[in-house]
């Protein structure tokens, strides 16, 4: 077994070599970066079984849940880079004014150089890759930390990744805090984070040292607000898509899945008897059984959520569902009805299948109730009411808004994927995640056939009342001075 | 009052900041400074504030930096000014939710990005264009729907005064502040939680904001600075390349501006000839005795004056000023200064500059200039002068800056469509245009879908079936998606 110390001066060698192929201009060709993205689609269509197995003994996924959450999706975004690749990779051109004469601009992506992935344990896969198809996109050298606390799936990608990927370019390092600790501390060219906000202060903080800029893609409580629905379809329909977005997503150890959900108070006993019905439906009499409930990651988190059913109060708000086995790390999924405000089931991230409904007077009520706590990633809204829409729009603030819908925004090429606040800095997703990793240059070349001779000193009135046509892009004005017959706005004589 | 102090005349500490940051999240959450009527009042209102009182702020330049009028008015009022009216003329398009397209995999559904303010945000401007940097990004903050505060800097006193009392009278003090001083002040104010902090300046300082940033998980935006080198390749108007390089050092603050010309790298061939145009422009533009001309800022004071004189003394480089040199301390005035291959270990060519002294560094070829490029961090800006069409592509694909010119100095600023910002050590984030707008704003996703629409394969129970049918789906063939509900897959 190595010695941290040795782990340690390894890395630094590993780090430097990989500034130096970075360095040597082969990550920025657009066939490299192609073909690193072929690699990973070869990677997910190869090792798919091998996938499926290791998110299973992590985290007792399902295989469907695994290929909907992880390995599909991470095709469809791998198959949306290298679509868009060129175009991305091209940049724009920037609009000129006319007085610009002989000069032409634009916007030149280019990659920011050898950047770090860290990612987190609930989705080990997808969280670790997705991030990778824009670094790679954007042309940069990789170091990926995953999750320790997923150990099969990490070792999954530190095998896996050299043999698709190009290894001088691309390494996993594994490893825990101290690990993570001394990764930080280095110099970075971008920091891509998924994880916790306790964490997240503190990538913030490392990289600050070196001017290192990050992106933090953290978490928070997502509210579900669920209208009074007068069509039975449309409820039956929103009740699955609350408890699926719950409980068979990472059994809502997810950072979009829904926290808790916000309903009136005259809509709520009926709300929970169809969540009871579609419950059945979903997971049997038997959810350990089901096979498709995920199971809690480790002991400590178990512990946690263990812990919130402890107080009373919870307890006894329990309505349906509430066992925990801890031999097998299971919670069977869980809703409760208004546990006190207070308690730490209200106040901290859940990140376990345990719902809380919380009733409200109005439906109305729910936008001061979400506005009056720290900014979610998500907000999901079912609703038909128009007013109630717009007001949710304008009135709370969150990393999105859903309709009708919950966690499926995670698939959208086209929609930026991020926190505001608490919940996070930065965003990915389609080309967002390009851009993340790119630096957007400037670049304006001119001719030498054109100077405004005025631009040089000495300085007269003369001149500065060119300076003001030009910058008034008043081409008469122009004309007129240079021909000496415009008044000229002197300079202040009183200076 | 949107004055400096608090009311009893105290600098602001700790608790004051915490006050007032609660006092314009009182003012931010009551929704005035989200309607389109606001934004456009108070963009009005500077634009008025500046063509009102352009006279005050050319003297309060000149008595900061002894900023020649011409350069007053282009570089910080016109700009300034350029900047409101664009932000008038398109903010209602800006303020537009961005419709974008949906695919497949979240079918039906509709899309839209929706901008909305992120609150409450602190601005910390510079000293070397205290109106322009004070008030460039306010104009981002306000159109996107923010309040804020803004600390000048206070190496720029009279700006800092003049900031305080017009920004008191012209604008709408319940959600626009400014607080001056200095460290004690700034501190206090970094200590608070902010939606976001946008800094101006070094990046010692930087690092600090950041540091105190991250306590509260605040996007930062900071604008810094670098070396920024200057290529002169043979083959070129030296003339009008001299030009334009004089009037982006000498003409921008006396070479006390961000992006400014540092040094510059050229062949041994050439560099004799190089400083002869030199000479020969600088006295045209600044005559014979330029510690004279009024068209030079001076050093903005002693300790930057002293920094520079140790630059220009330093053992083995003050032997190699082939023009200028001289120096004025009681006017705080050195004079346009060219040196020719200093040491590269030297102290002139391992920090900015910011002032009136151009190191030109010669090599045997052009492509050697990558190399010094390169191994120092990347600056906020760097320039060429070539017409050879490899070279050009050549700089402008293996260098990296925040922002490059081909053929001509820091004209970049001036164009609105490109984003200005540094990577790096010069900085993160952007301004200028619509991407101040940005920088103040948060994008939020926002999808709606229907009710109709649900695949049960979506959901649990899990089986085989449903497995086949969801890559079939992701995966978005058509042909594929009828072998899968066919069970032919």
């Amino acid at each position: 077994m190595e010695s941290e110390n040795e782990v340690v001066g390894e890395m630094e060698r590993e780090l430097e070599e990989m500034r130096e192929c970075y360095r040597s201009g082969g990550t920025r060709e657009a066939s490299w970066r192609k073909s690193q993205l072929k690699g990973l689609l070869r990677l997910l269509r190869e090792r798919e079984e091998e996938i499926f197995r290791a998110l299973h003994q992590d985290l007792g996924k399902h295989p469907v849940e695994a290929y909907r959450d992880e390995i599909g999706s991470l095709i469809k975004s791998v198959n949306y880079a290298l679509d868009g690749l060129k175009r991305w990779i091209a940049g724009n051109k920037a609009k000129l004014p006319r007085i610009a004469l002989l000069m032409n601009a634009k916007i030149v992506p280019e990659p920011l150089g050898l950047v770090l992935v860290i990612s987190s344990w609930n989705f080990p896969i997808g969280l670790s890759l997705e991030p990778l198809i824009g670094a790679l996109a954007a042309g940069n050298a990789v170091v990926l930390k995953p999750s320790e606390l997923a150990p099969e799936c990490s070792s999954l990608l530190a095998n896996a990744i050299p043999l698709y990927l190009d290894d001088k370019a691309v390494k996993v390092i594994q490893g825990g805090p101290g690990i993570a600790e001394r990764l930080l501390h280095r110099k970075w060219d971008k920091i891509f984070f998924t994880g916790s906000a306790r964490i997240g202060r503190k990538v913030i903080a490392a990289a600050a040292e070196h001017l290192t800029p990050v992106t933090l893609e953290l978490g928070g409580k997502c509210p579900a607000v669920i209208d009074t629905l007068s069509s039975s379809f449309d409820r039956k329909v929103a009740v699955q898509r609350v408890l699926g977005a719950k409980f068979s997503s990472s059994a809502g150890q997810a950072c979009i899945g829904v926290d808790y959900v916000l309903v009136e108070k005259k809509f709520s006993s009926a709300l929970v008897e169809l969540m009871k019905v579609a419950m059945k439906k979903m997971f049997g009499e038997n959810p350990r059984e089901s096979r498709s409930v995920t199971r809690i990651v480790n002991k400590h988190h178990f512990l946690r959520l263990r812990s919130h059913l402890l107080d009373p109060l919870v307890k006894s708000s329990i309505v349906y569902g509430g066992l925990m086995d801890e031999e097998n790390l299971f919670i069977e999924p869980t809703i409760l009805m208004d546990p006190p405000l207070q308690a730490a089931i209200m106040m901290d991230e859940i990140f376990g299948p345990l719902l809380p409904i919380v009733t409200l007077n109005k439906i109305e009520d729910s936008i001061e109730f979400i506005s009056s706590r720290p900014k979610p990633l998500a907000i999901y809204v079912f609703t038909k009411d128009e007013s109630l829409r717009r007001n949710m729009v304008s009135k709370t603030s969150s990393g999105s808004v859903v309709f009708n819908d919950a966690i499926i925004q995670y698939l959208a090429d086209t929609l930026p994927f991020g926190g505001i606040g608490e919940s996070g800095m930065g965003r990915y997703h389609g080309k967002f995640s390009f851009d993340t990793f790119s630096h957007q240059k400037a670049v304006v070349r001119r001719s030498f056939l054109v100077d405004f001779w005025f631009r040089f000193p000495p300085w007269n009135d003369h001149k500065l009342q060119l300076f003001r046509s030009s910058y008034h892009y008043d081409y008469l004005g122009i004309v007129l001075t240079v021909l000496g017959l415009k008044r000229t706005n002197g300079v202040p004589k009183s200076i | 009052m949107a004055g400096a102090a608090r009311e009893d005349g105290k600098p602001i500490d700790s608790k004051a900041a915490l006050s007032l940051v609660a006092e314009l999240r009182g003012a931010f959450a009551s929704g005035t400074t989200r309607s389109y009527q606001w934004r456009e009042s108070q963009l009005r209102g500077l634009l008025r504030m500046t063509d009102d009182h352009e006279q005050d702020i050319a003297a309060a330049l000149r008595s900061d930096l002894g900023k020649p009028e011409l350069e007053s008015i282009l570089y910080e009022v016109a700009m300034l000014r350029n900047s409101c009216k664009l932000a008038l003329k398109e903010l209602h398009h800006w303020m537009m939710p961005e419709k974008v397209k949906t695919s497949l995999t979240t079918f039906p559904s509709s899309a839209e990005i929706v901008s909305e303010p992120l609150g409450v945000v602190l601005i910390i401007s510079a000293w070397n264009y205290p109106y322009l940097l004070s008030l460039d990004p306010v104009v981002g903050a306000i159109a996107a729907g923010n309040a804020v505060v803004l600390k000048p800097s206070e190496i720029a006193p009279a700006t800092s005064a003049l900031l305080a009392k017009l920004l008191g009278e012209y604008m709408d003090n319940s959600s626009i502040r400014v607080v001056e001083g200095a460290v004690a002040e700034t501190t206090a104010l970094l200590e608070q939680k902010w939606d976001k902090i946008f800094y101006t300046g070094n990046g010692k300082v930087g690092r600090i904001v950041m540091a105190a940033a991250a306590k509260h998980l605040t996007p930062v935006v900071l604008e810094l600075g670098g070396k920024s080198p200057v290529v002169v390749d043979s083959g070129v108007n030296l003339q009008i390349a001299c030009r334009r390089i004089i009037v982006g050092k000498w003409g921008c603050n006396n070479g006390q501006a961000c992006i400014s010309p540092d040094y510059i790298i050229t062949t041994k061939d050439l560099a004799p000839k190089l400083v002869d145009v030199f000479k020969s422009e600088l006295e045209t533009f600044y005559g014979k005795n330029p510690l004279e001309s009024k068209d030079l800022s001076r050093i903005v004071n002693s300790n930057h004056f002293t920094r520079l004189t140790k630059l220009l003394d330093e053992d083995k480089v003050s032997n190699k000023v082939v023009y200028g040199g001289e120096r004025d301390p009681t006017k705080l005035q050195i004079a346009p200064t060219i040196l020719l291959d200093v040491p590269r270990d030297s102290l002139i060519m391992n920090e900015e500059i910011f002032g009136p002294l151009l190191p030109i560094l010669t090599v045997d070829k052009l492509e050697e200039s990558y190399h010094i490029i390169n191994s120092g961090s990347k600056p906020l800006a760097a320039y060429i002068f070539t017409n050879d069409k490899k070279v050009k592509e050549h700089f402008v694909k293996n260098v990296s800056a925040g922002g490059l010119v081909v053929n001509d100095t820091t004209i970049h600023l001036a164009v609105h469509t490109l984003p200005f910002g540094g990577v790096g050590e010069s900085g993160m984030g952007a301004y200028h245009g619509k991407f101040s707008f940005d920088a103040f704003s948060h994008k939020k996703a926002v999808l709606y879908r229907s009710f109709m629409g649900d695949a049960a394969i979506r959901y649990p129970p899990y089986t085989d079936g449903k497995l086949r049918l969801m890559k079939a789906l992701l995966g978005g063939s058509i042909l594929g998606i009828l072998r899968a509900i066919f069970g032919r897959s």
